[in-house]
């Protein structure tokens, strides 16, 4: 797996990127992430700690495996959020993400 | 959105098949009752979870396809060469078999009435599916209030191998005749009949120029399909002037993401 790399890359829907056909949406992974999380997470904003950029998780990036889930940061590719899932714990490794903010109020 | 703190648990619930509808050699819809359903928006997905005898468990996204309108709860499946579970949900599910599934998942993706318009959405193949759902919500809100309809006018360029491989070909068809504020452009990359006067190519930018508002009128733009459609769509659209705010899009991969 990649690590951080702090060499800027072209946004996906602004540039070109070698296509990978197992890259989905942020989306993807909202089955995932309502087993930690009630509210909807793909709603939700996270600041990446790679480029400082805040998106809504739905516009992330999902590479989904057969060990868990990645989410990456579209701007600069940072691996945002790692869901794995054991037979009996879900593990969420959140370093990527300077912070997650969830809305209190309707829409 | 749900506030923080209503918001119900997803859990898993056990469906019952009521329906099999076939709807191309490779797709057919799964009309599902599913207990306590909470209800959903359009664009929103369910996981569908099969358990072998062993234990073995396959999990994977379906968008729906029905309405939130609709009692029942529609997905529609295409069967995938090597598809562990897509052959299952094509091959051996018959009315009256259970189903595991979770939902609704998936805020992100949803258009429904209060979003508002122009409401602009490209599909590829089985990537009609959740936009399937918009345009099913639209017509049963809207039914036939002309200054409504003329408010959220609505257009669709759908991407399909051949003619035959068109899902929801004749209720697109309907929906289009009886709406003038609905607008459905196929292109067919593969085969095409005879005398076939629509698109005959994979979606390009001068389609989309073609196709798309303008983006001074700031279109809600949804996308779904395989990766490299979703994507080029996205950037041609990106290219000419729409805000990516407004372009949302749902790729789905080989074997998770929504059919």
């Amino acid at each position: 797996m990649k690590g951080a790399s702090k060499e800027p890359r072209e946004p996906v829907v602004a540039g070109e990127r070698l296509a990978d056909a197992r890259r989905v949406d942020g989306n993807a992974a909202a089955g995932i992430m309502s087993e930690l999380f009630v509210p909807d997470l793909t709603v939700a904003h996270a600041k990446c700690a790679g480029c400082g950029t805040t998106r809504t998780i739905g516009a992330l990036l999902v590479y989904a495996h057969g060990m868990g889930t990645v989410v990456r940061c579209p701007g600069c590719d940072r691996v945002v959020l790692r869901i794995a899932r054991t037979p009996t714990h879900v593990w969420l490794d959140a370093t990527g993400a300077t912070s997650i903010v969830v809305s209190r109020s309707a829409e | 959105m749900i506030p923080v703190g209503t918001a119900p648990r997803i859990v898993w619930r056990l469906a019952t098949v009521v329906d099999v509808v076939p709807e191309t050699p490779r797709t057919r819809t799964l009309v599902l009752d599913v207990p306590e359903w909470p209800g959903h928006r359009a664009g929103q997905h369910v996981d569908v979870r099969l358990t072998a005898e062993d234990g073995y468990q396959a999990e994977r996204s379906y968008s729906i396809a029905s309405p939130p309108e609709d009692p029942r709860l529609s997905l529609t499946v295409e069967r995938l060469t090597d598809g562990e579970v897509s052959s299952y949900l094509f091959d051996e599910l018959h009315s009256g078999d259970k189903l595991e599934l979770r939902g609704p998942i998936g805020g992100y993706f949803v258009w429904d009435i209060p979003v508002g318009g122009p409401l602009l959405l490209v599909g590829g193949g089985s990537g009609i599916v959740p936009l399937m759902a918009m345009l099913r919500h639209r017509s049963a809100v809207l039914g036939t209030d002309d200054m409504e309809r003329h408010r959220l006018p609505a257009r669709l360029l759908y991407s399909s191998r051949s003619w035959e491989e068109v899902i929801y070909r004749d209720e697109l068809a309907r929906l289009a005749e009886k709406d003038p504020t609905l607008e459905v452009r196929h292109t067919l990359t593969r085969d095409h009949p005879d005398r076939w006067t629509g698109f005959r190519r994979r979606i390009d930018r001068t389609m989309l120029e073609e196709v798309a508002w303008p983006a001074s009128e700031k279109p809600r733009v949804f996308i779904c399909g395989p990766t490299p459609l979703v994507e080029s769509v996205a950037t041609n659209l990106v290219g000419l002037g729409h805000q990516p705010a407004l372009v949302k899009t749902e790729r789905f991969g080989p074997t998770g993401g929504s059919i």
